[in-house]
């Protein structure tokens, strides 16, 4: 996936949504900038397939060397797929976070209406 | 937010730089593993100049000292530094501090010390509090010389060369002062990473030269700036406290396995009394390492648990980058506190299992 297709919460965490089987399924990931401003990621705490994620609320946690981060869901549904082999090699996440490094997939019901597009969070992360 | 003489050169250099304790550090340069790593292995550069450095010009200082520190500092040689804390009458520990018995250069002999860069203004407050006329000669000299650590196995014979002056001869927590480039610069052997290495004192002006001295003679050995980061994941490794996370004033020395910094014998100093009432109490809690199964770290105030009951609280938590697992230390229970017990740590609702361990995690080989 390209950076420029994604649609981003201010908190990094980015979103790509599709129609798979007549469901909307959303993708999702932390961003490039996030993970290059975490530096050092040791850990992950990821939901559970099942589990319900609320927009703009905690999903998980990501741990770097320095400090723990929590990640924000982008979209209200029920966690369909989750990515927990990254756990064993978290460099995906530095060598291609849209894409091998995706971490959750979630049946959705609504989107946050906070998303930004590129180039509006890329703003944010300039202004940083 | 102030600024170390240092500060520019960090921020120029790729520092991401943060707030810490009122002064512009850098946390990192580019990865706090590759920092850690370099000082484990070759050597680091640590800008330390936000530590409060405190000179004593009177001779009376080392009465003044002796009433306000844990540690007896009446009698220290010429040349040797003593780790101690600082305590209010109750026991609670205001500082961490080390305390320096030093030849200046024109052969004067003078107190000096260096305090924790959150607790300056409360120290000087304090010894002002009980020495009012001064008469120990307190200078605060923070501002006018910048300090910068050199740690890491290739540090001393490098900081020997370029000094000209024995350095390698040095023991462990001593200093002396030498002259550099017609300035006088404080070595001493002393740090906070479990690697051997120096830490030294500066004229403010002569700091960036110093530095940049430094990293260009050891380049091609590796040696490389290192961040707050790296400080704090080197010191947790080597099992050194630290103020606000294993050292507070709400704990009492006693309480947590701080023998090796106090000497009772006929002294007197502030705090006293309430430690040997508290050595003679109930509440001891002995400070212990923890090793995490997985690679979640636990961090600070996560409660360590024992059957569902609270045993104990970690003060400071990482994931190692030596050890690559996670490693904590916590203050707990006596009864819970030999090596090798196991228990658990609730890591924001989720309890994960961890061993009690030998500490330090790290000494150097």
């Amino acid at each position: 996936m390209n950076a420029e297709d994604l649609k981003y919460l201010e908190s990094h965490e980015w979103v790509s949504v599709a129609q798979q089987n007549g469901q909307q399924i959303a993708t999702i990931g932390i961003s490039a900038f996030a993970v290059e401003q975490l530096g050092d990621i040791v850990h992950m705490e990821l939901p559970s397939v099942g589990d319900s994620v609320t927009a703009g609320e905690e999903f998980g946690e990501v741990e770097s060397v320095k400090a723990v981060s929590s990640m924000y869901s982008p979209v209200n549904g029920e966690v369909v797929e989750v990515h927990s082999a990254i756990v064993d090699d978290l460099s995906v996440l530095s060598d291609d976070p849209y894409e091998k490094g995706w971490l959750l997939k979630v049946k959705v019901d609504s989107l946050s209406d906070g998303l930004l597009d590129y180039a509006t969070y890329k703003k944010q992360c300039e202004s940083h | 937010m102030q600024k170390t003489p240092l500060t520019d050169w960090h921020a120029a250099h790729g520092g991401k730089m943060v707030d810490f304790a009122g002064w512009s550090m850098p946390v990192q340069y580019d990865s706090i593993m590759a920092e850690h790593a370099a000082v484990r292995c070759q050597a680091g550069l640590f800008d330390v100049s936000h530590m409060g450095r405190l000179r004593f010009a009177s001779a009376a200082a080392e009465s003044v000292l002796e009433g306000l520190t844990t540690r007896k500092i009446a009698g220290t040689p010429l040349g040797k530094i003593r780790y101690s804390l600082m305590c209010n009458e109750h026991g609670g520990i205001l500082d961490d501090v080390l305390v320096y018995r030093l030849r200046e250069l024109d052969g004067g002999d003078k107190f000096w010390m260096v305090v924790n860069a959150s607790n300056r203004e409360k120290i000087i407050a304090w010894l002002q509090r009980h020495d009012p006329n001064n008469q120990a000669g307190l200078e605060d000299r923070t501002f006018a010389t910048a300090m910068i650590a050199v740690q890491g196995p290739l540090a001393v014979p490098l900081v020997h060369e370029m000094l000209g002056a024995d350095i390698a001869g040095m023991g462990y927590y001593t200093g002396q002062f030498v002259e550099y480039r017609g300035y006088p610069l404080l070595v001493s052997r002393t740090g906070y990473t479990g690697e051997d290495g120096v830490e030294l004192i500066a004229p403010s002006e002569n700091a960036v030269s110093l530095w940049e001295s430094i990293l260009e003679k050891g380049a091609m050995a590796g040696f490389r700036p290192a961040g707050l980061g790296a400080r704090d994941t080197l010191r947790l490794e080597a099992a050194m406290p630290l103020y606000g996370h294993e050292l507070s004033e709400e704990l009492n020395p006693a309480h947590a396995d701080l023998g090796f910094a106090i000497n009772l014998k006929d002294r007197q100093f502030v705090g006293r009394d309430a430690i040997v009432a508290a050595q003679n109490g109930t509440g001891i809690r002995r400070r212990v390492g923890l090793e995490l199964e997985g690679r979640r770290p636990a961090r600070e105030h996560c409660p360590v648990m024992m059957d569902g009951q609270v045993v104990g609280m970690v003060t400071s938590g990482t994931f190692a980058p030596t050890l690559q697992k996670p490693i904590a230390m916590a203050y707990i229970d006596p009864a819970y506190a030999e090596v090798g017990r196991l228990v658990e740590v609730d890591i924001r609702g989720k309890l994960h299992p961890a061993t009690v361990v030998k500490l330090p995690f790290y000494s150097r080989p």
